[in-house]
């Protein structure tokens, strides 16, 4: 429970990423905090990175959801606990519990998700019970349970520190794990070896010893080249192979046929004969090894399969559970294994026990739970197809942003709105996971939050409240327990963290005896006291209260014959290159790639607003195909084509590009990458492949570019573009080869029938239109075929006017700010216009003679003399 | 003693002439100026303002009474000269007085034409050149009802307009399918009858006149297609025809005018032409611009510059109508050339340029004509505007600030 204000340094831990660094926070009275790093937690022994560093600047309240919303209006706690609790019971009423479904996240707590579980998987009666982690470890926790029977990282972050070398594979380090990644570098300035195994260069492999830049998708082949050579020059551990595994040969065989001897990995994999045999010989050679593996292992067609090639090279050797040794995978998010130890997940259901029948019973046992799920749930991508669909009718978000983290977000807006209920339990005040008939329930926020979370090392720490909570927030398991009592059920009588987390151990060791890894036994009886205290464990929890650091040394693995599974592993899908496509295409995500960007001045070059869909191309290979940076190219694949944006970058491995899955249809212009990528996901876990498809990359111009821009998105004249929001409105950069017509008529489709406006100079190709209702700019569009293209930033200012009228509506087109009017014109035949015939009769002209002097106002046809007479008598200076 | 300078006709050209060699040459020559009208030289261009009220016809005289005498300059009016006798270097006034001259300079302006129609001479048609003619529409528009009027060129619009001020209901009767053809390209026409009919004014395109109604007095127009505009007052303003009957009768080489060469002599060596009766360069101007540039030549000339020479002008139509810009100047049209087109119907503005390399050589401004002289003299001047292209539609201000 919550003591109020603590009035000194609490130890917490920070909520960035999975490396769980521990933070000492003092609060400083006036809503922030100093912070520090926590010298005697083993995550980090005092460090921080900078994310974990700026933590007290990120206490702020602006952001916040400070109250319970309905239909945007601020509602009490009740009437939206009640709202919440009617709609589900609703839908569970017509529907089933299968058109429930829970969408969490790797930043809830172990506590949220314990409840968030039961209520689903026991109350509930649906597994649809999935988390944002989904995408970047699904393939770890199926390679991990296929080979060692459990989802069980073997080693601790002390074997970094003890290892003689550092294999990373598919793992930015630097970038993803900071304070680990000093770790190691730390280890290696001691003389330990880092070697990067990535087909990009990143920082981590910057500040290696080696980096393998292999061909995509090939992880598996190359390890499976190390598991021959560790049996074919006797470095394998017979008596550990013989006493604790099973299926050796099968998948030595396998392996064998993969990747026979060194010639044959180095051709596989894309690589040089001598890094191949240095790599073999160094791992082999040196028996304190920690081989870590994340994202880029995971994010595969055979993910699981890859995942297993190396755990199959560390069982071989015996290099499991030993001080300096072992299979390391990091996890991205701060609490993913959190989420993991309950059964968070649609595909297991508590606990770290399956859907078995004899689990789902012991489970309804201890739960005591009416309506136990009986099968797997509906995942991550699947459960928001699942919604767009009709089936799920009832969504619970929390702690996530689904629509800007999945892949497809405008898809997932548009399913969010056929939801009958949606529930978003969200610490920020943001709209775009939400739907205008969405309930909003404020969570309180880190520094806020109490509760355990557990790190990528198996171990859990508390998260410490330092601060009351803002506004109204409450703690995510207290919301949950008062919709499920509202609901009626029995078994959420929680009056505080404690008592969930103690529920929480008390399943995992009931009725374990053994048989399952995650066991937190003794820290089922811990009191309030005890748990408030609870210092830094790593599971299994031995029975005097200490943890264990290591597993698997000695064997006892977690399956039902206690040894652990060789696996065969599928040949890895090798594209096959062709001449018609002679590239690999490796897709990603822009957030995980920013940096590189940055690095590359691909931001500074195209606007660091600007961000369009762009291929990565090693500047070799850029000039062999014609390619110049900021120019477009078109990249080809036996499922498609996209247009993108060509980024030049000496990091890029030569004969591969890469490009980012961010953009669909509706936003961009042929920049939907997804269009080529081959359609494959990995059998085991279901997490897509993206990483490596065949493709044809050339250069593509169009006759003119420029911008467009408009309140609403749509559909722009065919061409290259890519919406991005502005203030206001859309504006997306245009390269086509549409007439002034073809650009007019789709400035129409959105600007209706407003004013008009053209300017157009067909010698140049320039054409500029604008359309305005009300003086204020509906649609607007510059294109011309000459360099530099116009950009939005020539009518940002206008774009945001209210009302555009006289000089600033007239310089529109000109994409340049009016120059000061000078006043209508009085002499016709010279140009005079009032302002200057003002400052000649302020100057001392009397008479329309004296102006004509001094201005030649009126001396030609004189016309305008009248007027000036009028002027002299009424403008006179007093 | 000084020679006798005759100037016939006391009009905008004759004016200015006397105003330039006041300048250089005061006390050279005897000036005498002989003018047709019965009142002092006023400013014919403030006649269709005068006609919508917006000045006062008071306020129109060119120069004060004053201003003649102090130049010593003797002037004649209220009486035309008949005849030129070359031979023995006279004028004849209708009244018979004869008047000798050493040199002689034709500043006789233009006549009005009317349709070969029938009806055209009945009462109750006025064409639009002078005061009379614009005394005459006063009057009848202080009686109300309706006007026609025919020609949809600078006059004809200005006469609508002017008379649907002075309260007439008015129809503008065009046999073009646009207006200001001359000057204006088809979209600039359209803007222009939009702003026109928002004045008032019914504008009927395409509209060849057959007759002018009525017995007595005009009561309408009746149209080749048959229809039958009714109207209490027809104006005819479809062009004017130079005024070159005296030098035609005293055998002086004409043209379409009285043929001059560039220091504005005619065929007779001691006799001039300047204004909308002369044909220089073989064109014969209608505005008021190229007879003062005229005027300055033949003042340097009579100065005894004999290296002033007279190039032509590059005639730009600025139409006066309050709240209507319009300019237009050179090739508009460009056949063949690079065009840059603004448009912003909605708030009445058109802007096209011509471009012929790199050198602006026509504009049409409507709505927005405060640039209108700059690009004058970047079409006068031969200007390379390469520089500033693609800012140039936009005006000076916002092309220089670049
Ligand atoms: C209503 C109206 C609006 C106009 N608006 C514009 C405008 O906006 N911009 C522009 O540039 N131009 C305009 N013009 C044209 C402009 O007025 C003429 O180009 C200009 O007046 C020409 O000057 P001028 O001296 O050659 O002829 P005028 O000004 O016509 O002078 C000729 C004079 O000679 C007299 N005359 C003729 N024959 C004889 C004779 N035998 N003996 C004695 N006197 C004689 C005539 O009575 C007349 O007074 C307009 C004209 C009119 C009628
Ligand atoms: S490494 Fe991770 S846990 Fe540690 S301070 Fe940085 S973000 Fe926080």
């Amino acid at each position: 429970m919550m003591h109020g204000i603590a009035p000194r340094t609490v130890k917490t831990t920070c909520p960035y990423c999975g490396v769980g660094c521990g933070v000492a926070a003092t609060p400083d009275g006036r809503g922030g905090a100093a912070i520090a790093g926590d010298v005697d937690h083993p995550a980090n022994l005092g460090r921080l990175c900078s994310k974990g560093s700026a933590l007290g600047e990120t206490l702020a309240l602006e952001t916040r959801l400070l109250h319970p919303m309905m239909k945007g209006a601020r509602v009490g706690w009740d009437v939206a606990l009640d709202a919440v609790a009617n709609g589900l019971r609703r839908v569970l009423d017509a529907h089933g519990p299968d058109a429930v479904a829970f969408y969490l996240s790797g930043q809830l707590l172990t506590e949220d998700y314990y409840i968030a579980n039961k209520l689903m998987k026991g109350f509930i009666g649906s597994a649809h019970v999935d988390t944002n982690s989904r995408l970047c470890m699904a393939s770890t926790v199926a390679g991990h349970k296929r080979a060692l029977g459990s989802d069980t990282v073997p080693g601790c972050y002390e074997d970094l520190d003890r290892a003689d070398l550092l294999v990373l594979t598919g793992s930015n380090a630097a970038w993803c794990h900071p304070v680990l990644h000093q770790r190691m570098m730390a280890a290696k300035a001691r003389g330990a070896r880092m070697i990067v195994i990535d087909p990009r260069g990143t920082e981590t492999s910057e500040g290696a010893d080696q980096h393998i830049a292999l061909r995509h998708g090939t992880d598996g082949a190359l390890f499976s080249g190390l598991f021959v050579y560790l049996a074919d020059g006797g470095f394998l551990d017979r008596d550990f192979v013989a006493a604790h595994t099973r299926d050796f040969d099968a998948a030595l065989a396998r392996a064998r046929s993969i990747a026979p001897d060194i010639d044959a990995t180095a051709r596989v994999c894309g690589l040089e004969r001598v890094a191949v045999a240095s790599f073999f010989e160094t791992w082999a050679r040196t028996p304190r090894v920690v081989t870590l593996f994340s994202q880029g292992v995971n994010q595969s067609v055979v993910g699981t399969d890859k995942v297993a090639a190396i755990l199959n090279c560390h069982l071989a050797t015996g290099r499991i559970g030993r001080e300096g040794m072992g299979p390391f995978s990091l996890t991205g998010q701060p609490n993913a294994m959190g989420g993991r130890e309950v059964g968070g997940l649609a595909n297991q259901l508590a606990a770290h026990m399956g859907f078995e029948p004899e689990n789902v019973e012991r489970v309804g046992r201890f739960w005591n739970a009416p309506n136990m799920a009986r099968t797997e749930g509906l995942k991550a991508v699947d459960m928001f197809d699942a919604i767009a669909s009709g089936r799920v009718k009832a969504l619970w978000i929390m702690g996530t942003n689904p629509a800007v983290s999945l892949p497809r977000a405008d898809d997932i807006r548009a399913a969010l709105r056929q939801l009958d209920l949606l529930v978003v339990s969200e610490n920020v005040n943001s709209t775009d996971s939400t739907t205008p008939n969405a309930i909003l329930l404020p969570a309180t926020a880190w520094g806020e939050k109490d509760g355990t979370v557990t790190n990528s090392e198996r171990r859990i720490s508390r998260q410490r409240p330092f601060m009351p909570p803002a506004g109204e927030a409450r703690p995510d398991w207290m919301i949950m327990r008062d919709v499920a009592r509202r609901l009626g059920f029995a078994g959420f009588d929680y009056n505080e963290p404690a008592d969930i987390f103690r529920e929480h151990a008390a399943l995992s060791t009931f009725e374990n005896d053994g048989q399952r890894d995650f066991d937190l036994g003794p820290l089922a009886t811990l009191d309030g006291e005890a748990y408030d205290a609870l210092a830094p464990v790593q599971w299994p929890v031995r029975a005097d209260g200490t943890g264990e650091k290591r597993l698997f040394a000695k064997g006892g693995f977690f399956t039902s014959d206690g040894r652990a599974k060789f696996i065969a592993i599928a040949p890895p899908d090798v594209a096959e290159l062709s001449s018609a496509f002679p590239f690999i295409l490796n897709t990603g995500r822009v957030r995980d790639q920013w940096h590189t960007m940055m690095r590359t001045g691909l931001s500074q070059r195209l606007g660091a607003h600007r961000p369009e869909p762009f291929v990565t191309v090693h500047p070799d290979d850029a000039a062999r195909a014609g390619l110049v940076a900021g120019g477009l190219a078109r990249v080809d694949s036996a499922h498609g084509a996209a247009t993108l944006r060509v980024d030049i970058d000496g990091g890029q491995t030569p004969g591969t590009i890469f490009a980012p899955i961010h953009w669909n249809d509706e936003t961009s212009g042929g920049g939907r990458v997804g269009a080529l990528v081959h359609p494959l996901c990995d059998p085991f876990s279901g997490q897509p492949d993206s990483k490596a498809t065949p493709a044809n990359i050339a250069p593509v111009a169009f006759a003119r570019a420029g911008f467009i821009a408009a309140r609403h998105r749509f559909a722009p004249p065919a061409g290259f573009w890519a919406w991005r929001p502005v203030d206001g409105g859309f504006v997306a950069t245009l390269e086509t080869d549409a007439d002034d017509a073809a650009i007019l008529a789709a400035l129409r489709s959105v600007g209706g029938d407003g004013d008009e406006l053209t300017l157009r100079d067909e010698a140049r190709g320039l054409f500029r239109a604008a359309l305005l209702r009300d003086g204020r700019i509906e649609a607007i569009a510059f294109l011309g075929r000459a360099r530099p293209i116009a950009t939005f930033a020539m009518v940002a200012d206008a774009f945001g006017a209210e009302r555009l009228e006289g000089a600033a509506r007239r310089a529109l087109l000109a994409g340049r700010a009016a120059v000061a009017d000078a006043g209508p014109l009085v002499c016709a035949c010279f140009g005079v216009p009032l302002n200057t015939i003002q400052a000649a009769i302020n100057a001392g002209a009397a008479t329309p003679e004296a102006i004509g002097a001094a201005t030649k106002a009126g001396t030609n046809c004189g016309s305008c003399l009248p007027e000036l007479r009028r002027m002299t008598r009424a403008l006179a200076p007093a | 003693m000084s020679e006798p300078l005759v100037i016939v006709g006391k009009g905008m050209a004759a004016t200015r002439l006397v105003d330039e060699l006041s300048t250089r040459a005061l006390g050279r020559h005897a000036i005498i100026v002989i003018g047709a009208e019965p009142r002092p030289a006023y400013n014919r261009v403030l006649l269709s303002s005068v006609l919508a009220g917006e000045v006062d016809p008071a306020d129109i005289e060119l120069k004060p009474a004053a201003w003649w005498r102090a130049r010593g300059v003797t002037t004649l009016y209220g009486g035309a000269v008949a005849s030129i006798d070359r031979a023995a270097k006279s004028v004849t006034l209708e009244s018979g007085l004869r008047v000798a001259y050493s040199k002689l300079v034709l500043a006789t302006g233009s006549h009005p034409i009317r349709l070969p129609t029938p009806g055209m001479t009945l009462p109750g048609v006025l064409t639009f050149r002078d005061l009379r003619d614009t005394d005459a529409m006063l009057a009848a528009a202080r009686r109300g009802g309706r006007a026609v009027v025919i020609g949809g060129g600078l006059l004809g619009i200005e006469a609508a307009h002017g008379l649907a001020r002075a309260g007439m209901r008015v129809t503008l009767v065009h046999l073009m399918d646009r207006l200001m053809e001359r000057q204006l390209d088809a979209r600039a026409a359209d803007l222009l009858k939009r702003a026109i009919e928002a004045k008032g004014v019914t504008v009927l395109l395409g509209a060849d006149t057959a007759r002018v109604t009525g017995d007595t007095v005009a009561t309408g127009l009746e149209l080749k297609d048959g229809r039958v505009v009714p109207a209490d007052l027809v104006v005819c303003a479809v062009g004017i025809r130079a005024n070159a009957d005296l030098a035609r009768a005293s055998g002086l080489a004409i043209n379409r005018g009285v043929i001059v060469d560039a220091g504005m002599a005619t065929s007779d060596q001691d006799i001039f032409a300047l204004g909308e009766c002369a044909e220089a360069g073989g064109v014969v101007y209608g505005l008021v611009e190229p007879a003062y540039e005229q005027a300055r030549v033949l003042a340097r000339r009579l100065a005894g510059d004999t290296r002033a020479a007279y190039a032509g002008s590059t005639p730009a139509t600025n139409l006066k109508v309050s709240g209507v810009g319009v300019f237009s100047a050179g090739d508009f049209v460009g056949e063949g050339k690079e065009t840059v087109q603004l448009d912003d119907a909605a708030d009445g503005l058109y802007k096209k340029l011509v471009i012929d390399n790199a050198r602006l050589v026509g504009a049409i401004l409507i709505g927005d004509t405060r640039d209108a002289l700059w690009y004058q003299e970047l079409i006068r001047d031969n200007i390379d505007i390469s520089a500033m292209r693609d800012d140039l539609i936009f005006g000076r201000a916002l092309a220089m600030a670049a």
